[in-house]
């Protein structure tokens, strides 16, 4: 038996309350993220990104109006299910979207799904459900977490560097990354620590190691709040003179300011792998990235690039069924052709509904007027597929 | 095994056990004479770290920052003592713990509307931001050597007002026996606020001196606050002394365990397994520690017989 | 007619509008179309449960444990790992989270009780965070990402289904009745008296030739497994299990429910329970940062009533006199 063959009552509830809405002219979206705690910082940014998209489509879909109705997760796995459980049953959102993180995805992909729901990734990217358990009713819009780290050990061998040291949290992204970088990293591994998290922000202890083992680059992955302190560190503790840095998601425009702001040039001319950058040049990207620094005063996050693609991702899905959001086959189907101007430029939707796309090696640098951002030097991996989508069958 | 590198991970090991000392000797003074279970000690870290931060980005001084933020801090703290800690005093434990969890809650969110949500990066003070070569060619860093040395001063400090003053004689005494200090005909209510000031500026020194280090962030009191704990508990509450010895092995025991534990495993399992589990068995390191302390000397290493 | 110059009868009063609030939440849900409410009060029930299991040993037996949640993480853990190997018969799944819950328990139960004290609340604790360590580090079931659980325990008759929020919810409901009717008989009989007197005078104890360790080695032991079932039960609502669930906050919320509700009486836990999940989701509503709120409301429950919501009641008499 699996999670298709069995409707609870309460699915069966959910479904035909949102039935009248198919013929209403009006498109209701579930948006989940955090909004309180810390971690609100990239919430933030994406609510924004959402709200700066909805503006540029003139809160419609076609002939069809739209509403987004946001979700808090609390950065907490039971929090965000619940979250999406109202979304679903009580507001009855005919798509749900969003998530940062891989384990309020997961806890709460049960209740979309089972709903009949669609359900779009704007960020978390696990493996469990790009592979055995992918479903035809979910999509990635952004990446698999391997993706990333597998970009970056293209560009270690392409300068060269024959030994690696490996630094990243003890949980499942951390561990995705470093395996993600093993994957095509060919020199050696010289050392590899993974790190209590969220605990740990004191590197003292493998910042020594790193000096003894001497390797030819550092590698890390520390998103939000941990990854200034890292690099902060690296730099105190004298590293920085001999050994490059190299970092995935670590360094984005949500940290940068914040860089700048305690003068820290050593991050400048850092490379990090990524699929869109905000210099990425195509039409749409131009839009976003100036429609989002006039509205907000900053650089968008790739956080933000993905929000905002989601939204218009989902809109070339409402147009082709063409408002009738009952039609569920139809969605599937113009979700899967992605037939739409994306940030990242070109990229297919791939079997299991994670993008096949172009990754990029960016570097840290400031912009004409001083602010420091990235920019794209090349690409790594041409349209690139992840490694799990041989494992799903659907 | 590398002595360069065991020396050096021995000296991360002291930093960290001096910070834990900053924050846990403030803990184990208002647990041994209060009775108060005080989680919200974290907190006073954190605005520490918050309020020091904000005065060395707008002045540019750190020794200023260190001068105005520990008793700005102090002064926060004793504020608290007496508007709400002050009748917990008398009460169970329990209540202790919820109303302070409430403070926690509380100035977590301050923080996060008063300053950036993703709290504040704060720069090394120039003339302190640059490595020393020591012996067998290690570059240590002058920052983390400044920290060991105010730690230990305070240590000494600390030391002598416990045994050569009249208030160090009043909180061994109460650190003993509770009751005794009533008993002695001084002003309990003075006396509690000012230990418990002593102790919050201890953590507030704490903080100030790690935001260099870790920045400023909601919610950091917490992290550390939790590994406090478990010094006053090996230690043995109310003892300064174990606080200090609990506070360097706890410190040293983490380091060494982040560093050496894979190589030591490896011994006794194959290399593979060795390497899987050492992460996860670094992380409970001080608490296994915790646990066989506690399980030969259910009153930790230094504890009284009446706590 | 029942006077609530009475303090039993204020409490007879409270207990039968909480029970009566969570017998019905369904059908109201239902009836204002507020079909979000009735796993609202589902998951409020299953801590709950967890909570009664913990006023146990806090409230009665008082022993301070700050790793209660350890419990919870052994009941839906077990439920995940059996539902990943594809065993989906509520019954063993049921037998083997007992089991697993009760040897712990054991375990941890003859190492804690050496201790007295704010060592008992630590040692607690350490051996709770061992455990979320562990469990984070086991890449099989997930680790920190969780495992999801793709089919719900099965109960093994088309009568009733875990698939049915109607069914579930009164399962739920049932079971957290019978949780409740078990401590309530425990704390009266023989066992429980040792238990409370024991609390107030160990010594005493002793010398009168009860052997309180093991005493409280079995009060221990059945908190923990009761609190195991809630485990199993909150795997079936969410399809999830993370380590999360056996974080030292998790712990610690457990521990608010308990003394905001009032330790060591009948309806304590219930009563804690609902007001802290109702009064979150409430604040929530009001702003992001309802912490702001939520922390100075928990200091003020503190001050003004020393035991909890229970005091409260009793305070008012008081006040009435």
């Amino acid at each position: 038996m699996n999670m298709k063959t069995k409707i609870s009552l309460l699915v069966a509830l959910g479904l035909m309350l949102a039935a009248p809405s198919a013929f209403s002219a009006s498109v209701k979206l579930g948006f989940v993220t955090t909004l309180s705690t810390p971690a609100a910082v990239i919430g933030n940014d994406m609510r924004d990104a959402v709200e700066l998209a909805l503006e540029h489509i003139g809160h419609k879909m076609g002939a069809t109006d739209v509403e987004v109705v946001y979700g808090d997760d609390e950065f907490n796995p039971q929090k965000g299910k619940q979250a999406t459980e109202r979304l679903v049953v009580q507001d009855k959102v005919d798509i749900v979207f969003g998530y940062i993180w891989s384990h309020v995805l997961l806890a709460s992909a049960t209740t979309v799904l089972d709903a009949g729901k669609i359900l779009i990734s704007a960020n978390a990217g696990p493996s469990q459900l790009a592979g055995k358990g992918c479903h035809e009713n979910f999509f990635n819009i952004s990446w698999q977490n391997d993706q990333t780290p597998m970009a970056m050990g293209e560009v270690l061998n392409q300068r060269g560097v024959k030994t690696l040291y490996v630094i990243a949290p003890l949980y499942a992204a951390g561990k995705n990354m470093v395996a993600g970088v093993k994957r095509t990293f060919k020199g050696e591994i010289v050392g590899e620590d993974m790190t209590k998290w969220p605990d740990q922000i004191d590197w003292a202890s493998e910042l020594s190691k790193v000096k003894a083992a001497n390797p030819d680059g550092v590698f890390i992955f520390y998103p939000g709040k941990h990854g200034p302190a890292f690099i902060k560190q690296y730099q105190q503790s004298g590293l920085s003179d001999s050994v490059d840095l190299y970092t995935v998601f670590t360094v984005d425009s949500i940290s940068l300011p914040r860089f700048q702001a305690a003068e820290m040039t050593g991050v400048l001319g850092t490379t990090m792998t990524q699929f869109w950058a905000p210099d990425l040049d195509n039409a749409a990207n131009k839009k976003f990235v100036d429609g989002f620094k006039a509205k907000y005063g900053k650089y968008p996050s790739f956080y933000a690039a993905q929000s905002y693609d989601a939204v218009m991702y989902i809109k070339s899905a409402v147009e082709a069924v063409g408002g009738d959001m009952s039609n569920v086959d139809g969605l599937r189907a113009a979700l899967q052709s992605a037939n739409y101007d994306s940030v990242r430029g070109e990229f297919k939707m791939g079997p299991n509904h994670f993008p096949i796309q172009n990754f990029y090696s960016r570097e840290v640098v400031a912009d004409a007027d001083g602010v420091w951002t990235t920019a794209v030097r090349d690409t790594v991996l041409n349209m690139h597929q992840d490694v799990y989508a041989g494992e799903c069958s659907m | 095994m590398e002595w360069a590198l065991l020396i050096e991970q021995i000296l991360n090991g002291i930093q960290f056990g001096v910070l834990l000392f900053l924050l846990a000797a403030g803990l184990t003074l208002t647990f041994g004479i209060m009775d108060l279970v005080n989680l919200a000690h974290g907190t006073m870290y954190m605005l520490g770290a918050f309020i020091g931060a904000t005065i060395f980005l707008w002045t540019g001084s750190f020794i200023l920052a260190l001068l105005l933020a520990v008793p700005i801090v102090a002064g926060i703290g004793i504020l608290t003592e007496i508007t709400t800690l002050r009748t917990l005093y008398q009460r169970h434990h329990l209540d202790q713990v919820l109303a302070t969890f409430g403070l926690i809650l509380f100035f977590n969110e301050l923080v996060q509307v008063v300053w950036p949500l993703d709290g504040l990066t704060v720069p090394f003070p120039k003339y302190l931001d640059s490595t020393v070569p020591l012996m067998f060619g290690i570059e240590y860093s002058v920052y983390r050597l400044m920290i060991i040395g105010s730690g230990l001063i305070v240590a000494v400090g600390m030391w002598a007002l416990v045994t050569k003053t009249r208030l160090g004689m009043l909180i061994r005494a109460g650190a003993t026996d509770r009751t005794m200090i009533y008993a002695l005909g001084t002003n309990i209510r003075l006396l509690f606020t000012l230990v418990f000031g002593i102790g919050t500026a201890l953590g507030a020194l704490a903080g100030v001196l790690m935001a260099p280090i870790l920045g400023a962030n909601s919610g950091m009191g917490e992290q550390i606050i939790i590994i406090a704990f478990v010094v006053i508990v090996i230690g043995g509450i109310g003892s300064v002394r174990g606080c200090f010895i609990a506070a360097l092995i706890t410190g040293l025991i983490d380091s060494l365990g982040r560093s050496f534990l894979d190589v030591i495993l490896a011994l006794f399992i194959p290399v593979n397994a060795a390497e899987a589990a050492a992460p996860a068995i670094s992380s409970m390191l001080i608490y296994i520690f915790m646990t066989l302390i506690l399980f030969f000397k259910p009153q930790g290493l230094f504890g009284s017989q009446t706590q | 007619m029942l006077s609530l110059d009475n303090l039993q009868n204020r409490r007879k009063v409270l207990g039968v509008l909480v029970i009566g609030l969570c017998a019905l939440a369904p059908v109201a849900a239902n009836l204002l179309d507020e079909p979000y409410y009735i796993n609202l009060f589902a998951r409020l029930m299953i801590w709950a449960i967890a909570a009664i299991s913990l006023n146990l040993i806090l409230g009665y037996g008082g022993m301070i444990s700050f790793g209660h949640s350890l419990y919870l993480g052994i009941g839906a853990y077990t439920v995940g790992i059996f539902a990943y190997y594809d065993i989906n018969n509520f019954y063993i799944q049921l037998v083997a989270a007992l089991m697993a819950g009760f040897c712990v328990a054991l375990v941890f139960g003859s190492i804690c009780l050496r201790t007295r004290g704010v060592y008992f609340i630590m040692i607690t604790m350490a051996l709770t965070q061992m455990i979320y360590f562990l469990s984070i580090s086991i890449e099989e079931f997930g680790s920190d990402d969780g495992l999801i659980i793709y089919v719900r325990s099965e109960l093994g008759t088309d009568l009733i289904s875990f698939d049915n929020p109607i069914h579930r919810y009164y399962v739920i409901f049932l079971v957290m009745i019978a949780c409740l009717y078990f401590s309530h008989r425990l704390i009266h009989s023989r066992f429980g008296y040792v238990i409370r007197a024991a609390k107030s005078n160990e010594t005493r104890m002793e010398v009168l030739g009860y052997p309180t360790f093991r005493y409280r080695l079995a009060c221990f032991v059945i908190a923990g497994v009761m609190c195991t079932v809630a485990g199993v039960l909150s795997a079936n609502v969410e399809k999830f299990v993370s380590p999360d669930i056996m974080h030292w906050t998790r712990s610690g919320e457990l521990i608010f429910m308990v003394v905001l509700g009032g330790m060591a009486s009948m309806m304590g836990p219930i009563t804690g329970a609902l007001v802290f999940w109702l009064l979150s989701e409430f604040f929530a509503r009001i702003t992001e940062h309802w912490h702001l709120i939520f922390g100075p409301f928990l200091i003020l429950v503190v001050l003004l009533s020393p035991r909890g919501i229970d005091g409260l009641l009793a305070l008012k008499r008081s006040a009435n006199d």
